[in-house]
């Protein structure tokens, strides 16, 4: 304790491992989120490239809302939903759904617009040798639609990395909670920020890379 | 002999509008139909149709006694009969030209990746690009990219072939390739209905020729008989422009 009686303690190495061990948590949760989210928004982007006009209508509906709604708001609004319905779940789980159904509704677009980037004619020339509906889908719809939108769903999965920095609204302790819980014990908050910006730093830049790999590599 | 395609006052509309207005047409064993006439007079429309990509309203079609607009019949199975050429050559543009022909083979026949390679590769030799196995579409010359279509097609071992003005999209240089490999495969005995604009080919490799007007057959027979003698005023007209 100093002469001034701070009850504050400085930046320490436990501190930091603090931090890692939250932005280890941030990428878990990202993970899961974007993992599910995109298995969901595959299927829902499907039904809006192929569905007919009344599933389409209700698709659209239902993914105009999760864009719409702030996803602070809809993270808050879930978590308060399941404790007052008797259903209390971990932070990490309420977190996980919201922002697996948030990413969904993004993905979906990327997902139809890469359905619909498929010519007609290639679709029409696999039939003609043969090939079923879903093998159309799997061997020439799949791969020629993901090399057109591949970089957009790079995006949206970087946006949702961050965009998980929310769930620290629902007491999660991710990578910015735990930032927030630091500031107040140290006082330190420039540092502490910086370092926060590093490490979604370090989480974002490989997937970015990797993301560019990829594409040269389709590219031929 | 039996008629191996025939359509039987065939009617096909898109909406409101009837491209295909009560055609008929027989094709035998191992004949060349070449279908002429202006462009919208149903000709591309029909090839659709005896296929099954597009369903018809009325009147039947069938291929080897089997109805194709028939709700029972299995398009998939009847396609592996009926190979088919498009204007836009449509090749994946994912797959190098040895796997564009070898994935139907593949995973709509069920052979193996070696048997399936062995057969693309056979039959990328014989279109004359044998060379380019591993070369990918986008790196191919139009005319390439039409005999590697033609490749893709005869590799599910087809016993008719469709061609959808196979030559129209392609530079004039490039015309005379595709149109040597569609002979080749007229003399090799293929049942070809072959929807074209290039009345030499019609004349020279076709047994029949059928001139559609506005969703009819008008005029058929022949091939050099109609074209050196057309009766119908539609026809003789149609002949002087593409001349």
């Amino acid at each position: 304790m100093d002469p001034a009686g701070n009850a504050f303690t400085d930046l320490s190495w436990v501190d930091l491992l603090f931090l890692g061990e939250a932005a280890i948590r941030t990428l878990q949760i990202s993970a899961v989120s974007i993992f599910v989210g995109t298995v969901l928004g595959i299927i829902l982007g499907w039904m809006l490239a192929a569905g007919n006009i009344v599933v389409r209508l209700l698709v659209n509906s239902l993914l105009d809302v999760f864009r719409s709604v702030p996803l602070i708001i809809q993270l808050i609004l879930f978590d308060s939903f399941v404790s007052i319905a008797g259903f209390p779940m971990p932070a990490f789980w309420s977190g996980t759904i919201v922002l697996s159904v948030y990413t969904a509704a993004l993905v979906a677009m990327v997902a139809r617009a890469g359905i619909e980037a498929v010519e007609p004619g290639l679709r029409r020339a696999a039939r003609s040798l043969g090939m079923g509906y879903w093998q159309d889908m799997r061997y020439v719809v799949w791969p020629v639609g993901i090399r057109a939108v591949f970089p957009s769903w790079i995006g949206v999965a970087l946006s949702v990395l961050k965009d998980s920095a929310l769930v620290s609204a629902i007491g999660y302790i991710e990578l910015l909670r735990a930032s927030q819980i630091l500031t107040t014990k140290t006082q330190e908050s420039f540092k502490i920020m910086l370092l926060v910006g590093l490490f979604y730093f370090l989480m974002s830049y490989p997937i970015s890379k990797a993301g560019d790999f990829i594409e040269k590599k389709w590219q031929q | 002999m039996a008629a191996v395609i025939e359509l039987k006052n065939v009617r096909k509309s898109f909406g409101d509008l009837e491209v295909l207005k009560g055609i008929d047409l027989k094709v035998e064993n191992g004949e060349v139909l070449s279908v002429i006439g202006a462009s919208g007079s149903g000709k591309s429309t029909m090839l659709y149709c005896i296929n099954g990509l597009e369903p018809i309203q009325d009147g039947t079609i069938t291929v080897e006694g089997t109805v194709v607009n028939d709700k029972s019949t299995n398009l998939n199975k009847l396609r592996q009969k009926i190979g088919m050429v498009f204007q836009q050559w449509n090749s994946f543009p994912h797959l190098t030209a040895l796997e564009n022909v070898a994935l139907a083979p593949r995973v709509v026949k069920g052979l193996s990746r070696s048997a399936a390679k062995e057969i693309a590769a056979k039959q990328l030799a014989h279109v004359g690009i044998g060379d380019k196995l591993d070369v990918y579409p986008g790196a191919l010359s139009g005319g390439q990219q039409q005999r590697l279509a033609i490749a893709r097609a005869l590799a599910m071992e087809p016993s008719y072939m469709l061609f959808d003005e196979a030559t129209s999209a392609l530079d004039p240089e490039l015309v005379g390739e595709v149109l040597d490999t569609m002979r080749m495969l007229a003399s090799e005995g293929m049942t070809m209905i072959v929807v074209t604009h290039e009345m030499g080919f019609a004349r020279d490799v076709s047994d029949k020729v059928a001139f559609f007007h506005e969703g009819k057959v008008e005029e058929t027979g022949p091939a050099k008989a109609v074209l050196s003698a057309p009766k119908s005023g539609h026809l003789q007209k149609f002949l002087a422009k593409v001349h």
